[in-house]
């Protein structure tokens, strides 16, 4: 899942304090899971955005909650639509991605973040997320046992470990796991230790950090006259 | 359930209250959310023992203090209270195992926010005690009444009446969903 965590509600409202009329925007999917931007969370946060409007003499400021299914997707937020009007701006709890869907599709409406989107990860105890993915567009956690060197060795090597493990920590961070102990240790227990010792060939970052934003297209879902041949 | 209060304690209390930022027409209002297993028995039983304490203090019943949500707390300081208590049993002793433990983590991150929203965290405060300790409870609502009484009203409070309209809206509310109506 996407994993994201809220601004300071300072930050918040001082984003939306020239506004007279503000809705705040959950999401129902990713942000939901990881605690952030779901129907309690906006709640809270309208509360909180509220009274801090108040205490800096902006108690005019009129603000609503709301929380869509998903934001990201034109036909859930087609559900906002008829609110909207009646709103001089908007504040997303969704990620990044959110914000943008909604503010492509209010064109005459500011929409503001309300959270950090961080990462794609996982829940690793309650209350814990860490990540996992870095979105690269070329896997290839098939040669490193399942453990993503991208994403989790500090310095993002693929010939892996650097002379920073110690006794299984990463010298970025002494708390942290040196993600090249762990994929020796899991290519041990498989069995398939004898793969590492192939040099991994350097990663084609073009299908990630390059080249602009990255479409995927699949054209026999694509509806004809909407898809991208139209 | 009725709160017992006692002049003396209530005379004290308004003469401290003078010397705060700003309680010279007005005692603070809190609201306090009681586990029903502790802090809602001791407040009882304050009441059984006569024993005093100031008469400001509005109190909430929940199953257990793990029932609280940040958003609870928020709601309460956006309608005006002066402060919040949230009392749950004594640690280790919770009818429903961590609840009490829940409910400290969630006053923690809600003292956060009241940072984050420009109030003073002090406002909100978080005790453990068992349904024995009537005296304990009173003196939880003292401790506290001296407290808001040097920090002055809340800035957010409209005005005296409407967040006491507010407060037992909510009470009332809650006493209705322990009774398992729908509201």
């Amino acid at each position: 899942m996407i994993v994201a965590d809220r601004k300071n509600v300072r930050e918040i409202r001082d984003m939306i304090k020239d506004h007279d009329r503000v809705l705040l925007v959950g999401c129902g999917t990713c942000v939901t899971v990881c605690l952030a931007g779901g129907e309690r969370e906006t709640g809270i946060l309208g509360s909180a955005v509220r009274m801090a409007l108040r205490l800096i003499g902006r108690e005019n400021v009129v603000v609503d909650e709301c929380t869509i299914e998903r934001q990201c997707e034109d036909a859930f937020i087609d559900l906002l639509a008829s609110r909207v009007g009646q709103y001089d701006a908007i504040c997303s709890l969704g990620c990044g991605a959110g914000v943008q869907a909604l503010a492509e599709r209010f064109p005459k409406t500011p929409v503001y973040p309300g959270l950090n989107t961080q990462f794609i990860g996982i829940l690793e105890s309650q209350g814990v997320w860490t990540e996992k993915c870095s979105g690269c567009g070329n896997c290839r956690l098939g040669e490193f046992a399942g453990i993503c060197p991208i994403s989790r060795c500090a310095k993002r090597l693929l010939n892996g470990p650097c002379g920073g493990s110690r006794d299984g920590k990463c010298e970025v961070d002494p708390e942290l796991e040196c993600g090249w102990q762990l994929i020796y240790d899991r290519a041990k227990a498989l069995g398939i230790l004898d793969r590492l010792a192939e040099i991994a060939a350097p990663q084609d970052w073009s299908t990630g950090f390059d080249g602009g934003p990255r479409k995927v297209v699949r054209e026999d879902q694509c509806i004809a006259g909407r898809g991208p041949k139209a | 359930m009725r709160i017992m209060n006692n002049n003396a304690t209530q005379t004290n209390e308004r003469k401290g209250a003078t010397t705060g930022r700003g309680f010279m027409k007005e005692e603070p209002l809190i609201l306090a959310f009681c586990c029903h297993y502790c802090a809602y028995a001791a407040a009882d039983l304050a009441g059984s023992m006569r024993l005093q304490y100031p008469d400001n203090v509005r109190v909430l019943r929940l199953p257990c203090t793990g029932k609280i949500e940040v958003d609870y707390i928020l709601a309460a300081f956006e309608r005006g209270v002066d402060g919040v208590i949230v009392a749950g049993c004594l640690e280790g002793g919770c009818h429903f195992l961590e609840g009490n433990l829940r409910a400290r983590n969630r006053v923690e991150r809600a003292q956060s926010m009241l940072a984050e929203i420009g109030l003073e965290p002090e406002r909100l405060e978080m005790y453990n005690l068992s349904s024995a300790e009537g005296a304990r409870f009173a003196e939880i609502v003292t401790e506290m009444n001296q407290r808001l009484a040097r920090l002055g009203p809340s800035p957010l409070r409209p005005d005296r009446k409407t967040t006491e309209r507010h407060v037992e809206a909510m009470t009332r509310q809650a006493e209705a969903a322990l009774a398992g109506e729908t509201t």
